[in-house]
């Protein structure tokens, strides 16, 4: 098998194989376990995963301010730079905030996105050219499929609270405001299991992307097409019993977990897949998450000149001090006129 | 030496579809033309560099220590524990592949390897394997592998195939940086005694002598007394400048290549007439020689010593600020790493005009002005009297570098010079995506302009020149202008072999090429002796074109 057939079935099989051990685990009267002790387990992992990994990136320290500067820089006062400028080379904490805030929310960098294809021209000597042109596919489907599963999860806060939160309410609606269908679709499910599928079609489809995709690319893209289309059929065509659901959901928030009974085994292996996740995120490249707020290229004020950075590891080095240099070179200094600190 | 094959035969052979054999299993071709010979053992003597030793990629002879992989991992773990830049771009790369195609060495090469994403992984792998769990327990499967001699010398090959020109860190959406990794990962190869000798020979000169070019002082005077000469015999104007004067106002420090070599050398006379025309209270040093810095090619250590001297040297002369010429990574470093390696400047003052009287603010603390800044003020403030018609037979775009736009966002300045010293009209610019920060690198910085790797320089080169080519054919352009000594190194052979009709010029060349002093004498050529439109051979052949 070579190296993408081998990476990608890793992933499959890893994916269906839980599918599997959920589903055992569910008709083989583990429903205990794979109601509560995971939930918690999952839970536990990511939340200390989380913080030990951001802790383990934090003890490192940024030596050099190496912001990228993707705009002109602040200059000479005449020189005008507009908000986009200011916000793309920022000079001092709002604009970086703005940076931040547009590459989290915008992932500003993904929209600058380019593509380059080497095309024939007979006009030209050598035979053939480079275009390049804005390109923003990759950026639409990563945008749709981050806003797309914030907005499940946060409608599936509605299973955690009771009374249900009025904003959860709200996107409930909104969310389902296309009704031609009964129970209404929600418009961010289908928007998920769109943009993830995309982004595996692409990943598979694309020569260079399959080159460089691991197993650790596909995993977690399965993972999640997994949980969308299970959540799909309980929601639509094999329903599931809501009550139970949230009865079980606020046992487990509220740290007094009771076990409903009438629980079906899709629900389990959406649930056991959703824990997955969550297990598997502190370990994973999933950390580009809290990753990108720590990134030295993007959250620097571009300042250097005006405002000493400082390296706590800096150390004194070894450099040839001018007294050494005029030592040597002194007689012919002097002969060539050049000004000396030592006579002879 | 290799045969560097032409363009037309080296574009056909290019494709952007990968192997069948996965990377892992693939080893890096060392076909001559296509790497940088190791460093020869004086030059690592000179500067006290590990194991130095007569090392040749053809015999296969590699001279690496016995334990070299403790060294390596070693030196990994230290660097993971000192540069968070390395750990966070170790771990939160999805491989999305936006960096793939910003590459000018992938879209010239066309190997997968030198998509940044997966330049990184030849890096990225290793840390797994050694540093995380799941890499060590899980293997090939987890994207991690042995470090092995094939690993180091894949690493050789291909971290010196990047020019750290930031251009895939603009487009990644986490702002993964693979300079950052190519740096770091160059200081693990230069533990283990595997350097490049271009690179390591200017830097051992420099260190020794003053300057990469290893020009002793008298010579160093020799070189700038025979362009001061020359600007006498275009212009009549007597440019004089000083050598290591104490209580100047100003100490200039410009890279080598702009008093070595044309076409460096008429920008160098550009800033001797400049400062003649407002009559600048500057010094030059034959110490503090080099702007440039190809010791930050290979560690940042060896960048802080040879950068030292410039601060030392301003101190020394009891000058009031520093002025900086025209140089890509010069002022990356600068910018980004000269003041947090030396610390507080509290000897230099904050830099003010003494012609203009603008306060440098954006320099307040760090003490040193780029030439371009310090240019556009004075044409700003109307303090250069300027004929751009004495520009008029070149037709001009502009090459932003790398290190300038992505390390510092100088963008407008030498575009509002160009605008004041070329006539309406003569300046175009290249496509969008090809300028400011999104600019192609000319393919050879980061110390590999050598001889040896003339093919690699070349199609690492192409995405710059076919721009070129754009808005030659298009716009009849014959010059590409640029603010970078290494530029004006590298672009001419580039330019030569792929559009052969534009030559290579610095902003600073046009500025004095424009300069009106009231006492010169009747201008009939540029600094380069050829004639100005209106003159000479182009007075007779007004209206054709200019051969």
């Amino acid at each position: 098998m070579d190296f993408f057939k081998r990476h990608f079935f890793v992933a499959l099989s890893a994916v269906l194989g839980l599918i599997i051990i959920a589903y055992v685990g569910a008709r083989g009267n583990l429903q205990l376990v794979f109601g509560v002790v995971v939930p918690y387990m999952a839970a536990l992992i990511f939340v200390e995963g989380l913080v030990y990994r951001v802790i383990q990136w934090a003890r490192s320290p940024v030596p050099f301010r190496i912001p990228t500067t993707a705009a002109q820089g602040r200059s000479l006062p005449w020189i005008k730079r507009d908000l986009g400028e200011k916000l793309d080379n920022p000079a001092d904490t709002p604009h970086l905030i703005g940076r931040m805030a547009l590459e989290v929310f915008a992932f500003r960098s993904l929209f600058r996105n380019l593509r380059t294809e080497l095309v024939k021209d007979p006009d030209n000597p050598e035979g053939a050219r480079l275009i390049h042109w804005s390109y923003k596919w990759l950026w639409l489907g990563a945008i749709a499929f981050h806003y797309a599963f914030l907005v499940v999860i946060l409608r599936h806060l509605r299973f955690f609270t009771e009374p249900t939160m009025g904003f959860v309410l709200m996107l409930d609606k909104v969310d389902g405001f296309f009704q031609f269908f009964t129970p209404a679709v929600y418009l961010s499910g289908v928007v998920l299991v769109a943009a993830v599928g995309y982004l595996l079609f692409r990943r598979i489809t694309n020569p260079t992307v399959r080159y460089i995709s691991l197993a650790a690319d596909y995993f977690p893209l399965l993972l999640i097409l997994g949980i969308g289309i299970t959540g799909i059929l309980m929601r639509y065509f094999f329903k599931t019993d809501i009550v139970a659901v949230k009865e079980l959901a606020i046992g487990l928030a509220t740290l007094h977990p009771k076990l409903p009974a009438n629980l079906s085994s899709l629900f389990y292996i959406h649930l056991f897949l959703v824990c997955v996740l969550f297990a598997y995120f502190p370990f994973s490249k999933l950390m580009h998450a809290p990753g990108v707020f720590m990134s030295p290229t993007r959250n620097m004020v571009c300042n250097n000149r005006w405002v000493m950075h400082v390296n706590p590891w800096n150390y004194p080095v070894k450099f040839h001090s001018y007294a050494e240099y005029e030592d040597k070179f002194r007689e012919p200094m002097i002969e060539a006129g050049i000004p000396v600190e030592k006579e002879q | 030496m290799a045969k560097t094959p032409t363009p037309a035969e080296l574009l056909p052979g290019l494709s952007y579809k990968p192997p069948e054999k996965g990377w892992m299993d693939v080893k890096p071709d060392f076909r001559p033309g296509t790497y940088c010979n190791p460093a020869s053992p004086k030059w690592m003597e000179w500067i006290n560099y590990p194991y130095p030793a007569a090392r040749s990629i053809p015999e296969d002879e590699w001279a690496l220590p016995q334990d070299w992989k403790e060294i390596v991992l070693q030196g990994m773990e230290d660097r993971l524990n000192r540069f968070r830049s390395l750990k966070l771009f170790f771990d939160i790369c999805v491989r999305c592949g936006a960096c793939a195609d910003k590459c000018h060495f992938f879209l010239g090469t066309g190997d997968p390897k030198n998509m940044p994403v997966l330049r990184a992984e030849l890096l990225r792998s290793v840390y797994r394997r050694y540093f995380k769990t799941i890499g060590r327990a899980l293997g090939e499967i987890a994207g991690a592998r042995n470090l092995t001699e094939d690993v180091i010398k894949e690493w050789f090959f291909y971290l010196y195939q990047c020019t750290i020109c930031r251009r895939c860190s603009l487009f990644c959406p986490y702002g993964i940086d693979m300079a950052e990794m190519t740096l770091l990962g160059r200081e693990l190869l230069a533990s283990v005694g595997l350097n490049i000798d271009w690179a390591m020979a200017s830097v051992a000169q420099c260190y020794d002598k003053g300057s990469h070019i290893g020009a002793p002082p008298q010579a160093f005077k020799d070189m700038i007394d025979f362009l001061a000469e020359e600007n006498e015999r275009v212009t009549g104007i007597t440019t004089t400048p000083s050598y290591n004067r104490k209580g100047a106002e100003v100490l200039f420090v410009m890279p080598s290549g702009d008093y070595f070599a044309d076409p460096g050398t008429f920008t160098m006379m550009g800033y001797m007439l400049l400062f003649e025309h407002i009559g600048l209270d500057y010094t030059l040093s034959t110490y503090a020689a080099e702007g440039g810095n190809f010791g930050w090619f290979i560690s940042h250590e060896m960048g802080k010593r040879l950068n030292a001297k410039i601060y030392a040297e301003a101190k020394r002369l009891g000058v009031k600020w520093i002025l900086g010429g025209e140089c890509g990574h010069m002022w990356r470093v600068c910018n980004q790493y000269m003041s947090t390696w030396w610390g507080p400047v509290d000897f230099l003052e904050k830099p003010v005009s003494p012609i203009t009287g603008t306060r440098f603010e954006n320099a307040a603390v760090h003490k040193m002005v780029h030439i371009s800044e310090f240019t556009a003020d004075l044409i700003h403030h109307g303090k250069l009297n300027l004929d751009p018609q004495r520009n008029a037979h070149i037709k001009l775009t502009f090459h932003d570098s790398c290190n300038t736009a992505r390390g510092m966002g100088i963008l407008e300045e030498p575009r509002y010079i160009i605008n004041n010293v070329l006539p309406e009209g003569n300046f175009v610019e290249m496509p969008p995506n090809t300028i400011r920060e999104k600019a192609f690198c000319c393919g050879s910085s980061s110390g590999i302009n050598a001889n040896e790797n003339m093919e690699l320089r070349m199609q690492g080169g192409f995405p710059r020149a076919n721009a070129v080519r754009f808005v030659h054919d298009k716009y009849g352009v014959n010059h590409l202008g640029c603010i970078c000594a290494l530029d004006r190194a590298t672009l001419p052979t580039l330019l030569e072999y792929w559009v052969p009709e534009v030559g290579v010029t610095g902003i600073s060349e046009l500025v004095g090429n424009a300069l009106i002093f009231p006492d010169e004498m009747e201008r009939t050529t540029d600094l380069r002796d050829r004639d100005l439109v209106g003159f000479g051979e182009l007075a007779e052949e007004a209206g054709e074109e200019e051969e």
